[in-house]
């Protein structure tokens, strides 16, 4: 358990390691500036400007800074884009807003999925299964651009109770969880069908059968725990992603997530801002695959004992 | 010269030809027993004949996408045109389908760049293996833990001005039409930065079957025979990855249809004159309260298509790859 602990960290710190200095290199790649607005500015503002922000130095030394800034005084500067702000308040504020979405969709989406998916497993190749499935796809090419909008129509506009879009009310987290969480949950329904399907044709099921054991035992006792191992691999990146937020629910349901600062980061040439985001989204994906790691060890005693 | 005469006559032009049918063959039975994946796949044939070939038809007898007609705005069904028109007066059928020729051309161009790099990268990975394999796959292991909007985002912004002084060079310069070189300038750094991140899970689906294939009985006669890397590469371990290959590709549309709709939709996409199914899905939803035709055909269309080229996808998985399906 150990070994899988440092292994992650490990990994994690070399990825992460990689995708700050890939990111940092590519975002300023792309044309513009970051202090570019509607009216120009002198060239002396834009050089004062970039000294402030330490944007005159050579490329090499800009990229150290950034790292002995992180590394010294945990400090992910100044965004460029939204003046005076800092790069850690705008994570800060905007993090618990995804979180809370996104904790609830992934609960809906794998009280939704799983039940889903072992419910297609039991009648597998009978009409339950296919209808589950046909479920499923829906869930995958029905997507929160035309879900979001068609909730808002049929569900929010007959009721009263619910806003259309808005943040203010505990009740406006409902929509876009609902939103977000059927793609999860049909990902969550295929793998768990093929989880099931696995475990169900192994030998020691088929002595539970015929000893005896009630199907319903059989599940929960003997199948569920092996059969949810994909299921669980996939939640870790998963848990992750939706977490750190999704641009195209917050726009339609105006939710102030951090999603759309990934976008906004990258149209604005908010460097710092990008960098910070992409770091903090690699510190929690490792944080989320070492979680699943630990989880898959403890449900399989192959994989404890090893 | 006798060894070389020798692996040819075992490898043999007409027995390699007549397992690989009844592979095919095998595969066509158990697929057209999917009613599923038939009807996708029947579906995804009639999107394409509607999109690529109805359409330029209709175009070329005076249908017009992009005709405004301010009177008309948001005629219904059957008023003026065959699915009435949208804001600005435009044909909505025409839009539709013109859109979803872009969503198409944008998948299946960025298709064929993911399958063209992750069958070389992943055949050489696999193929090669060893310490040079394995430094490949962590590359690729590395590249897949970004997050992919952003990727896809940054690559995009990176690559257009590149793709614009290219367009420019090529009006300026070797006078081509500037019209058809600016649209298609629009779409071909979105195309480029959507297979820039597409092809990683390919690279890592052909190397697993490569490496695989390698380790094979058959591969090693033919090595011990004496044939070329290359030969085996291009005749044994290639062509025995087809399957794998067509069924990532048909499932990999759908999902490069959705990046192509979902960039389009945030603004980072598609930009007029052309417009996609992500662009009209989100024009729509600002009439929503209004107009809810303008919203609902696009979307329609858009998951209809989704929808076929899964279910053919996870059919031909079924009918190719019987190990993997769980019948």
């Amino acid at each position: 358990m150990l070994k899988t602990i440092f292994s992650r960290v490990t990994q994690t710190i070399v990825v992460v390691f990689l995708l700050v200095t890939f990111v940092f290199f590519a975002v300023r790649a792309i044309p513009g500036n970051p202090f570019a607005s509607e009216k120009a500015l002198a060239p002396e503002e834009q050089a004062a400007l970039e000294r402030q922000y330490g944007l005159d130095k050579p490329i090499g030394i800009q990229y150290f800074n950034y790292w002995k800034n992180i590394l010294t005084e945990g400090d992910f500067g100044y965004s460029l884009a939204m003046k005076g702000r800092k790069v850690s308040t705008i994570i800060s504020e905007s993090f618990p807003v995804s979180l809370k979405l996104g904790v609830l969709s992934l609960i809906l989406g794998m009280g939704l999925g799983i039940p889903l998916g072992i419910l297609a497993a039991l009648f597998h190749n009978k009409w339950q299964d296919y209808a589950a499935m046909v479920i499923a796809m829906a869930g995958i090419c029905i997507v929160a651009f035309v879900l979001g909008p068609i909730f808002q129509l049929s569900i929010a506009r007959p009721l009263s109770v619910l806003n259309v879009a808005g943040w203010s009310r505990p009740a406006d987290i409902i929509l876009p969880a609902v939103t977000l969480c059927f793609g999860v949950a049909a990902y969550l329904a295929r793998l768990t069908r093929g989880g099931m399907l696995d475990v169900l044709s192994q030998d020691y099921i088929r002595t539970a059968r015929a000893k005896g054991v009630p199907t319903l035992q059989i599940i929960t006792k003997h199948a569920l725990r092996p059969a949810l191992m994909p299921a669980v691999t996939f939640l870790g990146p998963a848990f992750a992603g939706i977490i750190t937020g999704s641009f195209v629910v917050e726009n339609i349901f105006l939710v102030p997530g951090m999603g759309k600062h990934f976008v906004l980061g990258i149209t604005s040439n908010d460097y710092n801002l990008v960098l910070g985001l992409v770091l903090f989204y690699g510190i929690l994906m490792g944080i989320a695959n070492l979680l699943s790691d630990l989880a898959l060890i403890f449900m399989d005693p192959k994989l404890r004992n090893s | 010269m006798a060894m070389t005469s020798i692996a040819q006559n075992i490898k043999g032009e007409s027995l390699a030809t007549e397992k690989g049918s009844s592979l095919w063959a095998d595969a066509y039975i158990r697929l057209k027993k999917n009613k599923l994946a038939m009807l996708g796949g029947i579906v995804v044939i009639l999107i394409l004949i509607l999109c690529f070939i109805v359409a330029p038809i209709l175009a070329a007898s005076g249908m017009n996408a992009n005709e405004q007609d301010l009177t008309n705005r948001f005629a219904g069904v059957g008023e003026k045109g065959v699915l009435g028109t949208d804001q600005l007066g435009r044909d909505l059928f025409m839009r539709v389908l013109e859109g979803g020729q872009i969503s198409l051309l944008v998948a299946i161009m960025a298709t064929c760049m993911t399958v063209t790099i992750g069958v070389i990268y992943g055949g050489i990975a696999g193929y090669v293996g060893g310490t040079l394999g394995n430094t490949m796959m962590r590359v690729v292991d590395g590249l897949l833990a970004m997050p992919f909007l952003i990727i896809v985002i940054l690559f995009r912004e990176i690559i257009t001005p590149y793709i614009d002084t290219l367009a420019k060079f090529l009006i300026d310069d070797w006078g081509w039409n500037d019209n058809t070189v600016l649209r298609f300038a629009n779409l071909i750094p979105l195309t480029i930065a959507i297979a820039g991140f597409g092809w990683l899970s390919m690279g890592r689906i052909v190397r697993s079957a490569a490496a695989s294939l390698s380790k094979q009985e058959f591969v090693e006669a033919a090595r011990s025979l004496g044939i070329s890397h290359r030969r085996i590469l291009f005749r044994h371990i290639l062509p025995n990855m087809l399957g794998p290959v067509i069924i990532y590709a048909t499932l990999t549309i759908p999902s490069f249809i959705l990046y192509e709709a979902t960039l389009s939709y945030i603004g980072l996409g598609i930009e007029p004159p052309n417009s996609s199914w992500g662009k009209l899905i989100q024009e729509g939803a600002n009439y929503l309260e209004t107009n809810l035709t303008v919203l609902a055909v696009p979307a329609v269309m858009f998951s209809l298509t989704l929808f076929a080229f899964n279910f053919l996808g996870d059919g031909l998985r079924d009918a190719l790859d019987p190990k993997a399906s769980k019948d």
